[in-house]
């Protein structure tokens, strides 16, 4: 394995099935990693549902928990008729926390580490916020864009602060995931290697070696509550945008 | 049963057991709603100034400076692009990037407060 702290985020192909229009077509090790993710997912909760226990198992226990967790996330935040895109924010929530968990496994490939695919999810976000938006609310949408109680002469300008805040959600929402995951790796990887190159200094690096050996597990236990609760914010945020399209202005 | 036969202390005892039983009943309410608060919107709105002392607390602290400062890069950086664009394609230097540069930092300032709860949502009236 490279010792640079970079290399783990490198996609490389799998298996080549050729070229369409210049570009390569490939299956990576980023998309057997969303495969890995998503059949952990449907076996996590497939399992869970299938025995319909009245007395929960640890399968549905965790499956019901999470379904209840997200529930009540989106009735505090959305409301109860945030409850029709539960299948949208539960799904994203899964995907990006059972990624986040699979790249804590040593050797493993973190999805949401490259700002593309949490770009997508934001986008993604964003883009049926805009849809639903117009199609609930028709151009009542735009008092999203136009607070109460401006003074006319400034009211421009709000506006266009306002539309800048608008398109700058997608960016700070994929962002802030991708920007975690990404320096919570590279920092796990620069310790580890600082404890390897210390240990090759004999009994006196040894010694020092522990230090950032502590480090290490400190922040690898950091970085498990970093994956659960990255994953949690995006959730929420997506409740709190899905919650302008619902009610925009009131 | 206390509604037969009661004398004088008898009824008084009566009505300051109701009373004890309303105020507990009272404070495990509120209790409950501060619970709830806490676990429902912990993140949304900075209304957690109660501030229950958790071992997630400290943890939640990081993601809330890491959501604030994030906000404040990405109206930053959308204001820069829009205005890079517009530059490069309408031709006009630096006004553009200019303009948009600044409105795009008051955009920021805007969704960092917002995040941090001390404005209201878009469009909401307050």
């Amino acid at each position: 394995m490279a010792a640079d702290p970079i290399s783990q985020f490198q996609v490389k192909n799998l298996v080549t099935f050729g070229e369409v229009g210049g570009h390569e077509i490939a299956f990576t090790n980023s998309a057997l990693f969303m495969g890995i993710t998503v059949v952990g997912v449907a076996a996590l909760l497939l399992g869970g549902s299938a025995r319909r226990a009245l007395v929960p198992g640890r399968m549905q226990s965790i499956a019901e928990l999470s379904y209840e967790f997200i529930a009540s996330t989106i009735q505090s935040t959305a409301g109860k008729a945030g409850m029709r895109f539960f299948p949208l924010v539960f799904s994203l929530f899964m995907f990006i926390l059972i990624a986040n968990m699979l790249g804590m496994i040593p050797g493993g490939f973190t999805v949401t580490s490259h700002l593309i695919v949490t770009f997508c999810m934001a986008l993604l976000v964003f883009l049926t916020v805009i849809v639903y938006g117009f199609v609930k609310n028709g151009l009542g949408f735009f008092r999203l864009f136009v607070p109460k109680g401006i003074p006319i002469f400034v009211l421009p300008l709000i506006v266009f602060i306002e539309v800048l805040s608008f398109i700058s959600r997608p960016v700070s929402h994929s962002v802030r995931l991708f920007a975690n995951m990404l320096a919570g790796h590279i920092t796990l990887k620069v310790l580890a290697s600082f404890v390897t190159m210390m240990g090759g200094l004999g009994i006196a690096g040894w010694l020092g070696a522990v230090l950032p050996l502590g480090l290490v597990v400190a922040i690898t236990a950091l970085e498990f509550l970093v994956a659960f609760l990255q994953a949690y914010v995006f959730a929420i945020l997506t409740c709190i945008y899905l919650n302008d399209a619902i009610h925009p202005g009131h | 049963m206390a509604g037969g036969s009661d004398d004088q202390d008898n009824n008084g005892d009566h009505a300051a057991r109701e009373a004890a039983l309303s105020a507990r009943l009272r404070s495990l309410g509120e209790r409950l709603g501060r619970r709830g608060r806490g676990l429902g919107a912990g993140q949304d709105s900075g209304g957690d100034a109660a501030g229950d002392n958790g071992p997630g607390d400290n943890a939640s602290a990081i993601a809330r400076g890491f959501r604030l400062s994030t906000e404040l890069v990405a109206g930053v950086l959308v204001g820069a692009f829009i205005g890079w664009a517009l530059d490069a394609w309408l031709g006009t230097r630096p006004w553009g990037m200019i303009v948009f540069l600044l409105l795009g930092f008051a955009a920021g300032v805007v969704n960092v407060m917002r995040a941090a709860g001390v404005m209201r949502g878009p469009g909401q009236a307050d």
